[in-house]
């Protein structure tokens, strides 16, 4: 048995593996065809989630911000709304806002990608005009997007992310070497990959900038990386981080420091390529395939929230202890190599590696069990996360508004 | 092979993971070492939750733990071979 990971480049057919899903009007390929229900802002989750309620086949996304919000974290605001209704994943589009203002920034934003998109203001018209108005719209877009077909596609067209939580010392072991195995043996051949939690490679840093794909992108990751360290741990710590990072459960799995936990995370990144340039928060990659660093939290919501307004399809899920995230408009697919979790958690397990803790199976099986798992998810087979209704969208907020 | 009961990932670590539920005091492990698959036999003086690191070798304060050939932080109360390690007695070198 041979677990080492060159075994990887010598299995061929993975790369020209096929996929049905939707090509959509900017070329980018999606896994789902959602009508989003978006809202500009807090006080409009109202009406979005009765749009919602009264046409079937849309999905509001409420969340907790949008007022007062100015300079980076605005910025930062805008790009997460302008990209997660431009996400593949999103057929159509409605955008309901207090004021018009913002809400055609984020419609223009969204309509740059060809898609069906209109806005909506509450202003001036209350709540139940509004939530008419829009329902009609939605109800137009589903017409309009329900019966699209999926065309073939080819599986290294999606932009794949991934992100490991409530991890544990088997996900350094089994689940996120099994992550690499897979952008091993497809980010050389078009795939675009995203890793993040910039806080969580403390302590397997020198490693990561040793990954980046130039001494410029080497120097932007260094930047982002020891920033986060100064603005936001060094800044606002009140203790070691002790029951934060690594957390409570990351404790009860047996990680002890946050150096351990952060190269078992860095597993996730596999060991032939390099990552070819750092993205803000949400920002959508521009450097044409490849792997990607995004500067995120290293909560699960957060980060996939991000890395979904970003533009990436699919997320890949490594966890110990079993942490049970999904998006609403991105498919999340859990990994697990804890045994114990597969026995008591078997619910959220998409892809089970446990075998490799028992060395049944090699890092490279596991990579292909999870490309299957990725082809599954892609021509359309839910998630454990989406079968459980996991749907966590959770903007990331810079600091606090006006 | 039958399954192991801890694995180690690096050759220079100190610590390997015990892999299996219910490992319990003075059970004679079966070690491997997942970079190239080589094995030997612990035992461990404890009982130990899967997912918990066990010491490959007596440790004293002020030693770095190795594991992933990498240093993940220092050893802050004696640990005996096959002892259990964690929070008790290794702590990390940031924040």
């Amino acid at each position: 048995m041979n677990v080492d990971s060159k075994q990887a480049s010598a299995e061929p057919s993975a790369a020209q593996r096929k996929i049905w899903a939707w090509r959509r009007e900017n070329g980018r390929v999606g896994v789902r065809n959602h009508v989003a229900i978006l809202p500009v802002d807090d006080i409009s989750n109202a009406a979005c989630e009765s749009v919602a309620a009264n046409i079937q086949g849309t999905l509001a996304l409420p969340h907790a911000y949008g007022r007062l919000q100015f300079g980076e974290d605005l910025e930062l605001h805008f790009r997460t709304m302008i990209g997660t209704g431009s996400n593949p994943n999103v057929a159509a589009c409605i955008v309901i806002g207090i004021e018009p203002g913002w809400t055609q920034r984020i419609v223009e934003g969204i309509a740059r990608t060809g898609k069906p998109v209109a806005g909506f203001w509450i202003e001036g018209n209350g709540d139940i005009a509004t939530i008419a108005a829009a329902s009609r719209k939605a109800k137009e877009f589903v017409h309009l997007t329900s019966g699209l077909l999926r065309t073939e596609c080819d599986l290294t067209e999606l932009w794949v992310a991934a992100k490991c939580g409530e991890s544990d010392t088997t996900t350094g072991l089994a689940s996120c070497p099994t992550v690499g195995n897979m952008y091993d043996k497809l980010v050389p051949h078009g795939l675009y990959g995203c890793f993040g939690e910039t806080s969580e490679l403390t302590g397997a840093e020198h490693l990561a900038a040793a990954r980046a794909a130039s001494p410029a992108v080497r120097d932007k990751f260094m930047k982002t990386w020891q920033a986060y360290q100064s603005d936001v741990i060094e800044a606002h710590k009140t203790s070691d981080l002790s029951e934060s990072q690594p957390t409570k459960g990351n404790i009860a799995g047996g990680l002890t420091t946050i150096e351990e936990k952060a190269l078992g995370n860095l597993e996730k990144i596999g060991k032939q390529i390099s990552f070819i340039d750092v993205l803000e928060p949400a920002e959508s990659p521009a450097q044409g395939p490849g792997l990607y660093f995004m500067d995120t939290s290293s909560a699960a919501a957060e980060c996939c929230t991000l890395q979904a307004a970003a533009g990436y399809v699919v997320h890949i899920f490594p966890t110990g202890q079993g942490n049970v995230i999904g998006n609403p408009i991105m498919p999340v697919i859990k990994v697990t190599g804890n045994p114990r979790t597969v026995r008591l958690m078997s619910e959220h397990v998409d892809v089970d590696v446990s075998g490799v803790v028992r060395r049944e199976i090699t890092i490279d099986q596991a990579g292909e069990s999870l490309i299957d798992a990725i082809v599954a998810t892609a021509n359309g087979r839910l998630t454990a996360a989406e079968a459980l209704g996991h749907r966590e969208f959770v903007m990331t907020k810079l600091y606090r508004s006006a | 092979m039958s399954a192991p009961h801890l694995l180690v990932h690096d050759r220079g670590d100190n610590v390997g993971v015990v892999v299996v539920e219910g490992l319990t005091a003075g059970t004679d492990m079966l070690c491997v070492v997942t970079a190239d698959n080589s094995d030997f036999r612990l035992s461990v003086r404890q009982d130990v939750p899967i997912g918990h690191k066990v010491a490959l070798r007596n440790l004293k304060p002020g030693d770095a733990v190795i594991k992933y050939g990498q240093d993940i932080g220092k050893v802050v109360a004696d640990i005996a071979t096959g002892e259990h390690v964690h929070v008790h007695n290794l702590k990390t070198k940031r924040w």
